[in-house]
């Protein structure tokens, strides 16, 4: 009797807990989608979306650019990190030994816990000089803010990708190594492929990290709200638009600002879908084997 | 004719000496069984027996492992296919996350073989040989994980047959099974003899005597007694034996 007052007690709460924290989330969309709105209202909201011009002081609002430019980076970090952070993570947890692999993981964290500040002095002294001397221009572009991110979120997918790799259970490699396989073999056809649902999350948080950072990108990224024309040139994201102006943003403009918030949000949730579908599609071509 | 031998195998983990002076024959086209209490050493002698302790890094050995006249622990000894000649099944069923075809199809395709036809009539014939064909035949391309254990248990016999070793190690393949999986894979035992030289550690004394040909007692890290499995139950030489098969201790 005591018992099950107990367990609805502790039911009740963790329920009410759970509510409010989606409660807290939905205010702050609800907030987001309030004060943008007049932006997709009066300004339009394809005019908005696919305007090709952002210029605040004639009351021009177009936020494409952004939206690409927010796309390029992200996939430009992703495509140096991902192979990058994938070999890293499968050498710690399948091939280093254990005193190299004890040596990593603190410093891969520790590069979790840097400031996006630090990193985005970083690219400011160090790779902006050396991108406008190799390829031309200024050097604040695509190019320069993709490795910054790529840097940034290596530790994120490393650690995730490493923790769910050791999850695989020794059984799947004794059965690998007792069948004949090779080292390689084994990691490849049967660590990788059980370890691929968590990796995938890892990439998830990564992309997540990247296309929301902002601090870091404003200072190598050249900040220009224009269709960048190659990956050496400048480029402004749809969180560097909001951070740039929101000092003195009012009037439309103001709402704008929280829609290109709106934007970014529905951007995020697109590709979470995408990845979702692939990663459920994937799941099924290997024969629905889950951990 | 001895498939394979052991001779004064000493085998240490660290500083723990596991295994004193083993030394056992193991007939071509027989059963061995090895029994003894448990933490005896009969898993760390059979894993000996494919380098599947090489995988532990405080492992080392004195003596020697001969299949077929070569010794297994040469330097020049190529591990990959040593453990292709012997093959082994765990306790513990351990099928891969994949269909129940690419769980057979695995050792194969990692040996170099790819004319999908030739991997598809090897799939069938292994899991035919392990009495478990008539059962999955339908729903080859779902996941093995969705199999009972027995029955994944016999998909990890299937998968060992697949890649035709010579040898067959299994370290208790019933002990999570209820009688009527045991009695399959028992006869499938019986059956995969006149192909291969199997090894079986038990705990079963009566699946010792219902299928083995030769018993080899473990105590302690040394063998006891070993000798032809009929003579063993009913006329142990060793008080120890003779002690345990009768349930007095272990
Ligand atoms: N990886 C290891 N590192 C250190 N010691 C080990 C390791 N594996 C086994 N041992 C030790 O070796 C001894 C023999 O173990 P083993 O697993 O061979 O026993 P067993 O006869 O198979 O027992 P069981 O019947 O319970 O399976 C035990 O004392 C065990 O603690
Ligand atoms: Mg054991």
């Amino acid at each position: 009797m005591t018992n099950s007052t107990e367990e609805t007690g502790i039911k009740s709460i963790l329920l009410i807990t759970a509510l409010f924290s989606i409660f807290v989330i939905f205010l702050i969309m609800a907030f987001i989608f309030v004060e943008g709105w007049p932006a997709f209202a009066d300004y339009g909201f394809f005019k908005f979306l696919l305007g090709l011009k952002w210029d605040p002081n004639n009351n021009i609002f177009g936020v494409f650019p952004m939206i690409v430019g927010s796309l390029y980076v992200t996939f430009f970090a992703l495509l140096l990190a991902v192979p990058l952070s994938l070999l890293c993570a499968i050498f710690m947890a399948e091939v280093a030994p254990n005193n190299i692999r004890k040596f990593l993981k603190p410093v891969i964290e520790t590069l979790a816990g840097i400031p996006s500040v630090v990193y985005g002095f970083f690219g400011l002294m160090v790779i902006v000089p050396r991108v406008r001397t190799t390829f031309g221009g200024t050097g604040f572009s695509i190019f320069a803010s993709g490795i910054i991110l790529a840097i940034m979120i290596l530790p994120t997918i490393i650690s995730v990708s490493q923790d769910s790799l050791k999850a695989v259970p020794n059984s799947y490699r004794e059965a690998s190594y007792g069948l004949g396989a090779t080292n390689w073999q084994t990691i490849r056809k049967i660590i990788f492929p059980a370890a691929l649902p968590g990796i995938v999350t890892g990439i998830i948080l990564g992309m997540g990290r990247a296309i929301g950072e902002t601090l870091a990108v404003i200072m190598v990224a050249g900040n220009v709200s224009q269709i960048p024309s190659s990956i050496f040139a400048p480029v402004r994201t749809l969180t560097s638009n909001i951070a740039l102006e929101m000092g003195y943003a009012t009037g439309l403009h103001y709402n704008a600002l929280f829609a290109t918030g709106v934007i970014l949000f529905i951007v995020i949730m697109i590709l979470l879908l995408i990845t979702n579908y692939v990663q459920r599609k994937y799941k099924m071509d290997v024969g629905g084997g889950t951990l | 004719m001895d498939k394979i031998r052991s001779e004064n195998l000493n085998v240490y983990f660290g500083d723990a000496h596991i295994l004193h002076d083993v030394n056992l024959k193991m007939p071509e086209n027989s059963i061995t069984a090895l029994i003894g209490p448990s933490g005896c050493g009969k898993s760390t002698f059979l894993r000996t027996l494919n380098r599947m302790n090489d995988l532990i890094p405080t492992f080392h050995h004195e003596g020697n492992v001969y299949l077929d006249d070569t010794e297994i622990y040469d330097d020049n000894v190529d591990v990959v296919n040593l453990r292709k000649r012997v093959g082994m099944v765990f306790q513990k069923a351990n099928s891969f996350p994949k269909s129940i075809f690419e769980n057979v199809a695995y050792g194969l395709r990692i040996h170099g073989i790819d004319d999908e036809d030739y991997i598809k009539q090897k799939v069938e014939l292994a899991l035919k040989s392990a009495a478990i064909w008539d059962e999955v035949k339908d729903k080859l391309d779902q996941s093995a994980l969705g199999l009972s254990g027995g029955q994944q248990q016999r998909l990890c016999i299937a998968r060992t047959v697949a890649i035709e070793p010579e040898v067959i190690l299994m370290d208790e393949p019933c002990s999570a099974l209820d009688p009527i999986s045991t009695l399959k894979i028992e006869d499938l035992m019986t059956e995969l003899k006149k192909e291969f030289t199997i090894v079986i550690v038990t705990h079963n004394m009566q699946q010792a005597t219902r299928v083995s040909d030769s018993t080899a007692f473990f105590l302690n890290g040394q063998i006891i007694e070993h000798g032809p499995t009929e003579e063993l139950f009913v006329n142990p030489k060793e008080e120890k034996t003779e002690e345990y098969i009768s349930g007095r201790f272990g």
